[in-house]
């Protein structure tokens, strides 16, 4: 299983993805650069984290638009797994590849900490190694990252089961309290209707070994790894 | 030479922290009659033609594919002639 980082100017935790996946996961990884117009070969592309074309006019708003973005859109029509983690994910919201925007966090602060987040759905491909109702241990770091979706989005969203992860107390309870962005429904994650999408607001790359202080991030990219192998 | 003059605005009922610190701020100033403030985007395209209606066709696609996310905002603009 081959997995493709993708480099937007402006990235900045793309090598952070790509040494969880070479070093811990110990899986083949190339960094894709923006200008690329290929994708071929891949079978998990991560957009990640970071400032994307410095995030003028809205967040991944103009990476979008990257050469590499046709291709990137066909895989996932055609099945491709696909991440987006914090930047990434607004770059899948921005491109219609999930629903929904990405507004500035209500308290107005870059908040940059542990949430907790309760697993909704333990079945995708990114979270099989996870039990629904788990909660795990993610850090945010975003100005961005209140997700914004209308009331018919939201009610598809519930009843697809397309909401994976929600900010949530230690003991599971979604509450205001556990919400650091405003999130309409402390909504963390959230899976395309195929399920071979994924976009979330915090890092797994930055919790994926012991010495980082968890290691919540490792089972998320194990899970992918998991399910390859499972479907093989 | 056209001058396309474009704002582009939260919708109403999407919540705006920005402008809802900014209005405490007005506030705080002591400008007790502002009731609601929006904080939303103005931008300004030098466009080389002086065809309206192409130019309009061309603004619109431009707010609905980049300048303006149709989910959370909505736009409108002018077309002034330039010398």
């Amino acid at each position: 299983m081959k997995f493709g980082v993708i480099v937007f100017p402006g990235s900045n935790c793309d090598q952070d993805v790509y040494h969880v996946i070479s070093e811990v996961l110990g899986k083949p990884v190339d960094y894709l650069w923006h200008g690329d117009t290929e994708v071929s070969g891949y079978d998990c592309l991560v957009l990640p984290g970071g400032f994307s074309y410095g995030d003028y006019l809205r967040s991944g708003a103009i990476a979008r638009f990257a050469p590499i973005m046709p291709a990137v859109i066909d895989f996932a029509n055609s099945g491709g797994l696909v991440l987006g983690i914090c930047n990434g994910f607004q770059i899948l919201l921005e491109a219609g590849l999930l629903p929904g925007a990405m507004r500035r966090n209500d308290c107005l602060q870059f908040r940059c900490q542990y949430t907790n987040l309760r697993v909704e759905n333990d079945e995708t491909p990114f979270t099989n190694l996870f039990k629904k109702g788990q909660v795990i241990s993610i850090p945010i770091a975003h100005g961005e990252g209140n997700y914004y979706a209308d009331e018919d989005t939201l009610k598809e969203l519930e009843a697809n089961k397309q909401i994976v992860f929600r900010y949530c107390d230690p003991s599971g309870e979604v509450t205001k309290e556990a919400n650091p962005n405003g999130s309409v429904g402390n909504i963390a994650g959230i899976i395309n209707r195929q399920g071979n999408v994924l976009g979330m607001m915090p890092h797994p790359e930055r919790c994926a070994e012991v010495i980082l202080g968890g290691t919540a991030g490792r089972e998320l990219f194990a899970s992918i790894v998991e399910w390859w192998e499972r479907r093989k | 030479m056209l001058l396309a003059k474009i704002y582009v605005t939260l919708k109403p009922g999407v919540l705006d922290p920005q402008g809802e610190a900014v209005g405490n701020g007005l506030k705080a100033m002591g400008y007790k009659d502002v009731t609601s403030v929006r904080v939303g985007k103005y931008l300004e395209l030098q466009l080389d033609t002086d065809d309206k209606s192409y130019a309009e066709e061309k603004v619109d696609e431009m707010c609905r594919r980049l300048l303006a996310n149709p989910v959370i905002e909505k736009y409108r603009y002018t077309l002034e002639e330039q010398r």
